[in-house]
């Protein structure tokens, strides 16, 4: 009873501490100091000034777009390439392991800087100007995220009864349509956390992006400026502007929404399945 | 037979894909590193590197931070994993996600957030750069151990935990000889989610420390933003280096755990 007590406690006090500095600048984006630990009264103010900061917002929609884009393009190579691999030969199907666990293993700043390096060395011999631009801060972002896509599909085939994709063969599907109509959505979980945690991956990250990015999108023929880059350059100054921390409350209600309909399409699933078992 | 082959075929734009972006750009790394400005081929930047007091300052330093924070964080992380995956504590798959859910918000606003918050406290990265950017370490990398030690805890042999307390091992032998040596593949993976990221991290020392701990990561950013291609790019081979070292000890790790069981069965 007293090793469950103490355990509880750990778990809650450490979920807590975990939250300390997100619910921090919760609560105070409801108020319209500079400063976190000033409190000026209840207001709603930073909300209407963070929607009106241009900069946020270029920098916001930078941010979702390339991450949609990088998911889409990583789950399209990630899982074909896992399919493929799956019924290759095990030779060919272990070199293309290999390959993939290169950027899962290796630190994002030497594949930030490998890319870089490369883009450099091509800019100067081939373009004779700089090639950073979108195109560059997708790979980037591609790279990333795509392994992980291959590792989540991968379970997947493994678990997948061999014999349905012949079934649907012998039944009179196309090759393509067995992919399509048998294949895919037997690996669709395995897809679709894949393509979760790409989006998770570009979102959150700092690195490849500081150093692969170039003029485009939004910023139009500045920069690209995504959330990451725009915050580490204003916190490098000064503490997180008071807009931010409107931002942290709203990013925080998406994030929660998005886990709470994850958590139920979860649920279903797993209710559909005991169902199927029963009959 | 042809059908089979067409499957085959789909991993080919991967294949192409981690080429071009992944393996060609670590040959140009090592081409950098050791080349000069002109392309020429040298020693410099090796010799430059390991003559320069700074650079192995640093080196040590990041090795430690990743050791500290990588042991910091499995001795939280590991009875975290364990009771959120135990049947003896009734916890939800809710507090599971609630762990995880702040690796959705984003990163870098989130280091700012403990920075502010740790400078309220008096813990200022100006005063305390050391414990700021531990501090700072510990609170990122933290999900990142639960997650792979909980998926371990889950998929524990509770057969085997059950037959060794049958069998007269106290709580504690139990731990050691059956939960312990079961966690292993887990406690692996989690440290390397921890110990390279740490050693390559950039944004956690350079906010909570305000530029005080200069991690390897940061070197190496510090080079890419004065164009030093040339040195940055050998730095980027040592880390490379480290990370070769790592997954050869662990390869050796999860090899013993294999043979393990295939030799049970």
């Amino acid at each position: 009873m007293v090793k469950k007590a103490f355990g509880y406690t750990f778990l809650y006090l450490v979920l807590l501490l975990t939250y300390v500095p997100i619910f921090v600048l919760i609560v105070f984006s409801f108020t319209n100091t500079t400063y976190i630990g000033d409190w000026n009264g209840f207001s709603l103010e930073l909300f209407g000034r963070l929607f009106q900061d241009e900069e946020i917002m270029i920098a916001l929609g930078n941010t979702v777009i390339i991450a949609i884009i990088s998911a889409f393009v990583s789950t399209l190579l990630g899982a074909l390439g896992a399919i493929g691999a799956f019924y290759s030969r095990k030779r060919n199907r272990a070199i293309l392991e290999n390959l993939n666990q290169i950027p899962v293993v290796n630190a994002e700043i030497v594949m930030a800087l490998s890319l870089v390096v490369m883009f450099v060395f091509i800019g100067n011999t081939i373009f004779h100007e700089q090639i950073f631009s979108f195109w560059t801060l997708l790979a980037g972002h591609v790279v990333i995220s795509v392994p992980f896509v291959y590792l989540n599909v991968k379970p997947r085939l493994q678990q997948m009864d061999p014999a349905l994709y012949e079934a649907a063969l012998d039944l009179g599907c196309s090759p393509r349509k067995a992919l399509s109509k048998v294949m895919v959505p037997q690996l669709l979980p395995g897809i679709m956390s894949g393509f979760l945690l790409a989006i998770t991956l570009s979102l959150d990250d700092f690195i490849v992006t500081a150093f692969t990015r170039g003029p485009g999108l939004l910023s139009g023929e500045n920069t690209i400026e995504t959330l990451s880059t725009l915050v580490q350059a204003k916190i490098k100054k000064g503490p997180i502007p008071p807009e931010m921390r409107a931002l942290t409350t709203i990013i925080f209600i998406v994030v929660l929404v998005a886990v709470i309909l994850i958590t139920i399409y979860q649920n279903k699933n797993r209710r559909k399945i005991r169902k199927g078992r029963d009959y | 037979m042809r059908f089979s082959l067409q499957r085959k075929q789909l991993c080919i734009p991967y294949f192409l894909f981690l080429i071009l972006f992944v393996v060609i750009p670590i040959l140009f790394i090592v081409f950098y590193a050791f080349t000069d400005s002109n392309g020429y081929f040298t020693f410099d930047s090796l010799i430059s590197f390991f003559t320069s007091t700074n650079k192995i300052n640093v080196l040590i330093q990041s090795l430690l931070f990743s050791v500290i924070n990588t042991i910091i964080c499995i001795l939280i992380g590991y009875p975290i994993a364990y009771i959120l995956a135990s049947k003896e504590f009734k916890t939800n798959y809710v507090i599971v996600m609630l762990f995880v859910m702040p690796m959705w918000i984003n990163f870098v606003l989130r280091t700012g957030a403990t920075r502010d918050v740790l400078t309220w406290l008096n813990i200022s990265g100006g005063e305390h750069p050391y414990l700021a950017t531990m501090i700072g370490l510990v609170y990122n990398y933290l999900p990142f151990v639960i997650l792979p030690l909980y998926s371990t805890m889950l998929k524990l042999d509770k057969s085997q935990i059950e037959a060794a307390m049958d069998l007269g091992c106290n709580r504690v032998q139990v731990f050691t000889k059956s939960i312990f040596p079961q966690s292993i593949p887990g406690l692996v993976s989690a440290a390397q989610m921890v110990f390279m990221p740490t050693m390559s991290s950039y944004v956690i020392p350079e906010i909570l420390s305000e530029g005080k701990v200069v991690l390897f990561g940061n070197s190496i950013y510090i080079g890419f933003s004065n164009y030093q291609w040339n040195s940055a790019s050998f730095m980027a081979i040592i880390m490379l280096l480290i990370v070769g070292i790592t997954m050869l000890i662990t390869r050796n790790y999860t090899e013993k755990d294999s043979g393990g069981k295939s030799s049970k069965w």
